[in-house]
């Protein structure tokens, strides 16, 4: 076992490809759902470099913002899930492509 | 480093997972694995208290109200990822996706030195002080600092109930069973 001591910059970059991994997702995804998933997956990964540079920088700063942003999520999450849930009803085999309804 | 190691294949695989499981339910337990590792990065990071945050409410709530929505509207059939609606779709966003990557990652390796002049790092004021103090510190922070941020998160969690309850009533009758459950789920988006 090596005695290196994972650094900043390995979670910055664990979180750079969790981030880049949820991108790819919404862009390819058509399922409402697994939309909000990737959503959740960008959002763990700035998560997790807020936690990584509050504990470089000595600064708790990063850590009640990462709180807030819980919070934020589960706001939003239900919100989304409500407008979903009402959409599926009527249409129940919508796609991502299906929802252009929503403008105006 | 062993505990990094096996965190990140543990959030890798189950990003991965939710991008290529064609099977909604799959794609939301693939989610569970993630939130799991990222709870087990922040307990190496000691953020005890958000660690504890994250299964209870990532892992307890949003993934079970997920679950929920899947087997209440039966949209648990697995959707067809063979065909490709718009041709240039899929390479282009993988593009774009290693494009950001490469970006984001250029960045972080370009400010390593800023950011290793910035302290040591390993020992932080977050881990002295007895096993208790990360969540103090961030219950000073939150409630000396932050505290008129924090009634309006309140606020917005008490409109989001609301406007779910609305959205998500049927028009005409009361769908009392929506109702109640809308009721029974938010709660814990509170906690």
């Amino acid at each position: 076992m090596v005695a290196v001591v994972p650094t900043t910059t390995y979670y910055l970059i664990l979180a750079a490809v969790v981030f880049s991994i949820g991108t790819i997702g919404v862009l390819v995804r058509r399922n409402p759902l697994v939309l909000f998933m990737c959503i959740e997956l960008m959002l763990n990964a700035v998560n997790l470099s807020f936690v990584a540079l509050a504990k470089k920088l000595e600064d708790i700063g990063g850590q009640t913002t990462v709180f807030f942003v819980l919070v934020v999520a589960a706001a939003e999450v239900v919100v989304g899930l409500g407008i979903i849930v009402s959409i599926l009803r009527k249409r129940p085999r919508a796609t991502a492509d299906d929802l252009a309804e929503l403008k105006g | 480093m062993f505990v990094f190691i096996v965190a990140a294949l543990m959030i890798l695989a189950g990003a991965v997972g939710v991008v290529v499981r064609s099977h909604p339910v799959h794609a939301a337990l693939s989610l569970v694995l993630t939130l799991f590792g990222v709870a087990v990065l922040f307990v190496a990071q000691d953020a005890h208290f958000l660690a504890a945050v994250q299964v209870i409410v990532y892992a307890g709530a949003i993934v079970v109200l997920f679950l929920f929505v899947i087997m209440l509207l039966g949209v648990d059939r697995a959707e067809s990822l063979r065909i490709d609606p718009i041709k240039v779709q899929r390479p282009l966003a993988v593009i774009v996706g290693a494009g950001l990557c490469g970006l984001i990652v250029a960045a972080v390796i370009e400010g390593r030195d800023t950011l290793r002049a910035r302290g040591a790092g390993i020992e932080t004021a977050t881990s002295v002080d007895g096993h208790d103090s990360n969540i103090k510190q961030l219950a000073n922070d939150l409630f000396s600092n932050h505290v008129f941020a924090f009634e309006v998160t309140s606020v917005l969690l008490v409109i989001a109930v609301v406007g779910t309850v609305l959205l998500a009533r049927r028009p005409g009758k009361r769908g009392a069973a929506d109702v109640a459950d809308e009721a029974d789920v938010t709660p814990a988006g509170v906690s």
